[in-house]
């Protein structure tokens, strides 16, 4: 019994427990809240930062507890986990401020931070998961900890909100279930192993197989919003806007996203999903997913809708590295789960400012505001300029690599689907910044707060800066060691393509 | 030493049957120190499992003869791994109910309740310790009639019209079932389990007596289509006694059902088309109490139609034993452990919903989740382990169902179950929706006090630990000593 064996249990107690004790809080003790979020939001940092420096020198993280006849509960932290296990512990912290900031003097807040903090457990217990059943079982904790926070407004729409996302996750959740137990009476084992753990079965399973590939994706599907799964999306909208930014960069859809690269590199292996033929229609899917969102976000007005979308498309880009199958493009996939969580939760905190400090709600309305909030509307503008894929900003990277990994597996009308998606992302997101930069100012916001000679609070404006500011960086610094590109390619080298 | 001997040597099982029929009759004798008498006595037989607890994983199953007169002529009792999870189920909940009745009844009602609840735990304690079929009888007879009883226990026009049904329903079964064991008797000369099960022999009139004692356990359990009685009855009574009723009473004739079937029924039955017709009764029941919980209106009719629908999860057992016994056994194990507590925090919580807004109409709970908070989790933990979401007791049961009907290619019985749960998500999520949002009608709340929420809350959590607790349950109930066919241990 060692420290190692512990310590990615620990990080899943580092949100879990402060989430607990915060729901015992009184509404008003703002300082323990506080406290309590931060320090496990801290302590978490700390750990995660232990197990990478841990991992790239070839450590090795395992906790294992019982579960099941057979499977146990495994936490294992290899280069994938760890990979979004730093997304979703920097993001937290970040969104954490964030909220702190945004929910002031709201109601219900002890409730609000505890569900964020199970929304954050689970989200880490998703990418320790070392085998299928760990993964399904916060999975669902996944589910069940963000409902709270979609209806947390208590509104009848807020409410029908709550039950469409409902109806959609618990009904993908039913469908991974099924998979998970058919996989488990063919294999008699659900731990994740690089190459996968189905090449020794024999062929007269191969239809079974398929199916199953099938219900596991359309469950991940749901949450990773593969059009047509991803109806629940735009109306989840209705959540506080720390909320979105958590659910669009870390939480529930990057759930969905990472679960179908395990799938398709650690259950079936990704040469033996291509051999099996199911990659082809995942990749397709993928593709017209990014044509989708970006065409829907083009026709909306409300801001958030239109990131919405944008998630949509955005976001199927690590479905689609994946698919395309071959080290590159799933590098490509792989940082692109970085990448967008970093320019995705940008805008989102942007979207927020505008909503809480002036009122804006609408692209319409959004005419010279870069003026009245000039560091909100720079950092909404690196995250555009992200999205649409223009160098120096991290989302250039991801592309590039899809790309030139789709020529070297010749696919090429894979191109076709960047350039399109890059056009279309253009289209959507550059008239924003032309009426915020160039149009001239109304004479009054439709809601405005003071706050003084500041455009807006601290606790709102730094995150997102810093969100940006990481963004920039992982383009700019790709070579260096630890940056997100470079843990990428240590991924693709040490879990999928070890020779 | 000496007193851990001593204690090893108590016959714990016999003050399982004791000290509730004790606590009965003080409970008559001091009515004005009734609620200490009461919990201290739920309190002992919580003691009294510990202790039988140990006594089997020190000595195996456990045989006990009263007075000495061994069987066909005396009575015995039995213990073993399934008998244990049984009596800790109900010491477990038992306890946890008797606090929330300290607070719940008025002393008026009080001094009717804690002695008929006590006659309750003591047949439920006797039936769960009898290796006879007679006895099972006697046993059952008390708990349907201590049952009805605290379901009038009110006296309101709609708790005395579903007591009524359910009076009807309940003497019926014992009838039937009273039937069957006559016959058997006259045909081997002997009611233990265990002295039937070597003689018993494939005829006409054994048939009959199987079939009769089936029909009426079935009624008592609630199986669809014999389940009529059900509803009104678990709704009208008082919430305490729903939680009873819905978390043991139901459960004691499956048990009976449970060890019948496993000794007596498979060896001379067709037990294929027998154990398929109560596979597709079962998920009959499953569909139908899932749509009927879907459609009601009312807080409480729908937990009850929730146990229609959750009893269908145990009769899969059967069609899932052939080839998978112990992963079957173990699942139906689970399902009823966990059904008993989340189902008992339910009702439980309902009460306290009722006793805060005056009323259990769903669509105006108005806040719930704000103004009682411990309620609210209490039900929504609750139902995560009814839905059978991870980490959860429920999940677990239905991860080793799914496992067997999957193995065994019974992929109908894998959709009923699926779609079962996605109709419970759909039934309990609808509550919790309205307990986040306002009323339009607003109304007068009262206060709730922490003795009614805790243990709801309790309960809860206890459904959702189970599913962590894999290994301790199993290792309790693999007690025993005799192992059949099938690889099933009874």
């Amino acid at each position: 019994m060692n420290w190692n064996d512990w310590i990615p249990l620990l990080v899943v107690i580092t949100s879990l427990l402060p989430g607990l004790i915060i729901f015992t809080l009184a509404e008003d003790n703002v300082r323990a809240r506080v406290m309590l979020n931060l320090f496990g939001a801290f302590a978490k940092l700390a750990l995660v930062g232990l197990m990478l420096w841990g991992v790239y020198f070839g450590y090795h993280y395992e906790t294992r507890l019982p579960l099941l006849p057979n499977s146990d509960l495994v936490l294992r932290a290899g280069p994938l986990a760890l990979l979004f296990v730093t997304l979703s512990t920097i993001l937290w912290l970040v969104t954490t401020v964030y909220a702190i900031g945004y929910l002031e003097d709201s109601p219900h807040r002890s409730r609000f931070f505890g569900f964020f903090s199970l929304c954050v457990t689970a989200t880490v217990g998703v990418a320790l998961a070392g085998n299928l059943i760990t993964f399904l079982l916060f999975y669902e904790l996944l589910t069940l900890a963000t409902y709270p926070l979609i209806v947390h407004r208590g509104t009848e729409e807020a409410r029908q909100a709550g039950k469409t996302y409902l109806r959609y996750t618990i009904s993908g959740g039913a469908l991974m279930l099924i998979g998970t137990v058919w996989l488990y009476s063919l294999t008699g084992t659900l731990e994740f192993t690089p190459k996968g753990f189905l090449s020794n079965i024999g062929e007269q399973h191969y239809p079974a197989l398929i199916g199953i590939f099938a219900l596991l994706i359309t469950g991940l599907g749901v949450k990773a919003a593969l059009v047509p799964l991803h109806g629940w999306l735009p109306l989840a909208m209705i959540a506080p806007a720390p909320v979105s930014a958590l659910l669009h960069a870390v939480a529930v859809v990057k759930a969905g996203a990472f679960g179908i690269v395990r799938v398709v590199y650690d259950v079936f292996g990704v040469e033996f999903a291509a051999g099996l033929g199911v990659l082809k229609p995942l990749a397709w899917l993928a593709a017209f997913t990014i044509i989708y969102g970006s065409i829907r976000a083009l026709f909306q007005d409300d801001l958030k809708r239109r990131l919405a979308y944008s998630t949509i498309s955005q976001v199927s880009y690590i479905a689609l590295g994946v698919a395309i199958a071959g080290p590159i493009a799933t590098i490509g996939g792989v940082v692109h789960l970085v990448h967008q969580g970093l320019m995705k939760i940008t805008l989102f905190f942007c979207a927020g400012n505008l909503a809480e400090t002036l009122g804006i709600h609408k692209v319409s309305e959004m005419n010279g505001v870069g003026r009245r909030m000039p560091w909100t509307m720079a950092a909404f503008t690196i995250g555009a300029f992200g999205m649409i894929g223009a160098p120096p900003v991290a989302g250039f990277i991801s592309k590039w690599y899809l790309g030139l990994g789709a020529l070297n597996n010749d696919q090429s009308w894979v191109i076709f689907v960047l350039a399109g998606s890059s056009l279309l992302n253009a289209a959507y997101f550059l008239p924003i910044l032309h009426r915020a930069w160039f149009m001239p100012s109304p004479k009054s916001w439709p809601h405005e707060h003071n706050f003084g000679n500041k455009e807006t609070a601290w606790a709102l404006l730094l995150p997102p800066l810093i969100t940006a500011a990481m963004a920039l960086a992982a383009g700019l610094l790709v070579t260096m060691p630890f940056s997100p590109l470079e843990w990428a390619k240590l991924i693709s080298v040490r879990e999928f393509y070890q020779p | 030493m000496a007193i851990q001997d001593a204690l090893l040597a108590f016959p714990w099982a016999v003050a399982l049957i004791f000290l509730p029929l004790a606590g009965a009759l003080s409970c008559f004798l001091f009515p004005r120190i009734i609620r200490t008498l009461g919990l201290i006595t739920s309190f002992s037989i919580v003691v009294s499992v510990v202790g039988l607890g140990w006594q089997l994983l020190e000595q195996g199953s456990y045989r006990h003869t009263i007075g000495g007169w061994s069987p066909p002529l005396g009575i015995e009792l039995y213990a073993d791994g399934l008998s244990l999870l049984m009596l800790a189920t109900t010491a477990l909940v038992g306890f946890a109910i008797s606090i929330y009745s300290t607070a719940y009844f008025k002393p008026t009602l009080a001094v009717k309740f804690w002695p008929i609840w006590m006659c309750l735990l003591a047949a439920l304690n006797a039936l769960f310790l009898s290796a006879d079929i007679f006895n099972l009888y006697v046993t059952l007879e008390l708990l349907g009639l201590s049952a009805v009883a605290l379901t009038a226990l009110t006296g309101s026009k709609e708790a005395f019209s579903g007591a009524m049904r359910y009076l009807l329903a309940t003497l019926l079964a014992s009838l039937a079932y009273l039937l069957g064991v006559a016959l058997l008797y006259h045909n081997f000369g002997s009611v233990d389990i265990s002295l039937l099960a070597a003689q018993i022999q494939a005829s006409p009139a054994v048939w009959a007596a199987l079939g009769l004692m089936a029909a009426g356990l079935a009624l008592k359990t609630a199986l669809f289509p014999l389940h009529f009685w059900l509803p009104p009855a678990h709704s009208s009574a008082p919430a305490p006694v729903s939680a009873l009723l819905s978390a043991l009473v139901i459960k004691a004739s499956f048990y009976i059902f449970l060890r019948l079937w496993f000794t007596l029924f498979e060896p001379v039955v067709d037990s294929e088309t027998i154990s398929t017709l109560l596979g597709l009764l079962g998920c009959a029941a499953i569909l139908w109490g899932s749509i009927q919980a879907l459609r009601q209106t009312r807080l409480k009719l729908l937990i009850a139609y929730s146990t229609v629908a959750q009893v269908g999860y145990l009769f899969l057992v059967f069609p899932l034993s052939a080839s998978m016994g112990s992963v079957a056994w173990n699942a139906v194990a689970y399902l009823i452990i966990s059904h008993a507590l989340a189902k008992s925090a339910m009702f439980l919580s309902a009460g306290n919903m009722i006793s805060f807004g005056g009323h259990d109409r769903i669509a105006d709970l108005d806040r719930v989740v704000q103004r009682l908070p411990l309620t609210a989790a209490a039900f929504a933990l609750a139902g995560v382990s009814i839905m059978g979401i991870p980490p959860s007791g429920g999940f677990i049961g239905k991860w080793l169902l799914l496992e067997a009907a999957v193995t065994q290619g019974q992929w109908y019985l894998v959709a009923v179950m699926i779609i079962g749960g996605l109709l419970a998500a759909a039934y309990i999520f609808k509550v919790i929706g309205y307990t986040f949002s306002p009323a339009k009608v607003m109304h007068e709340a009262q206060s709730v006090s922490a003795t009614m929420q805790w243990p709801a809350l309790l309960l809860a959590i206890g459904a959702i630990l189970l599913g962590l607790l894999y290994v301790p349950v199993l290792s309790m109930l693999s007690i025993s000593d005799v192992v059949i066919a099938s690889g099933v241990g009874l």
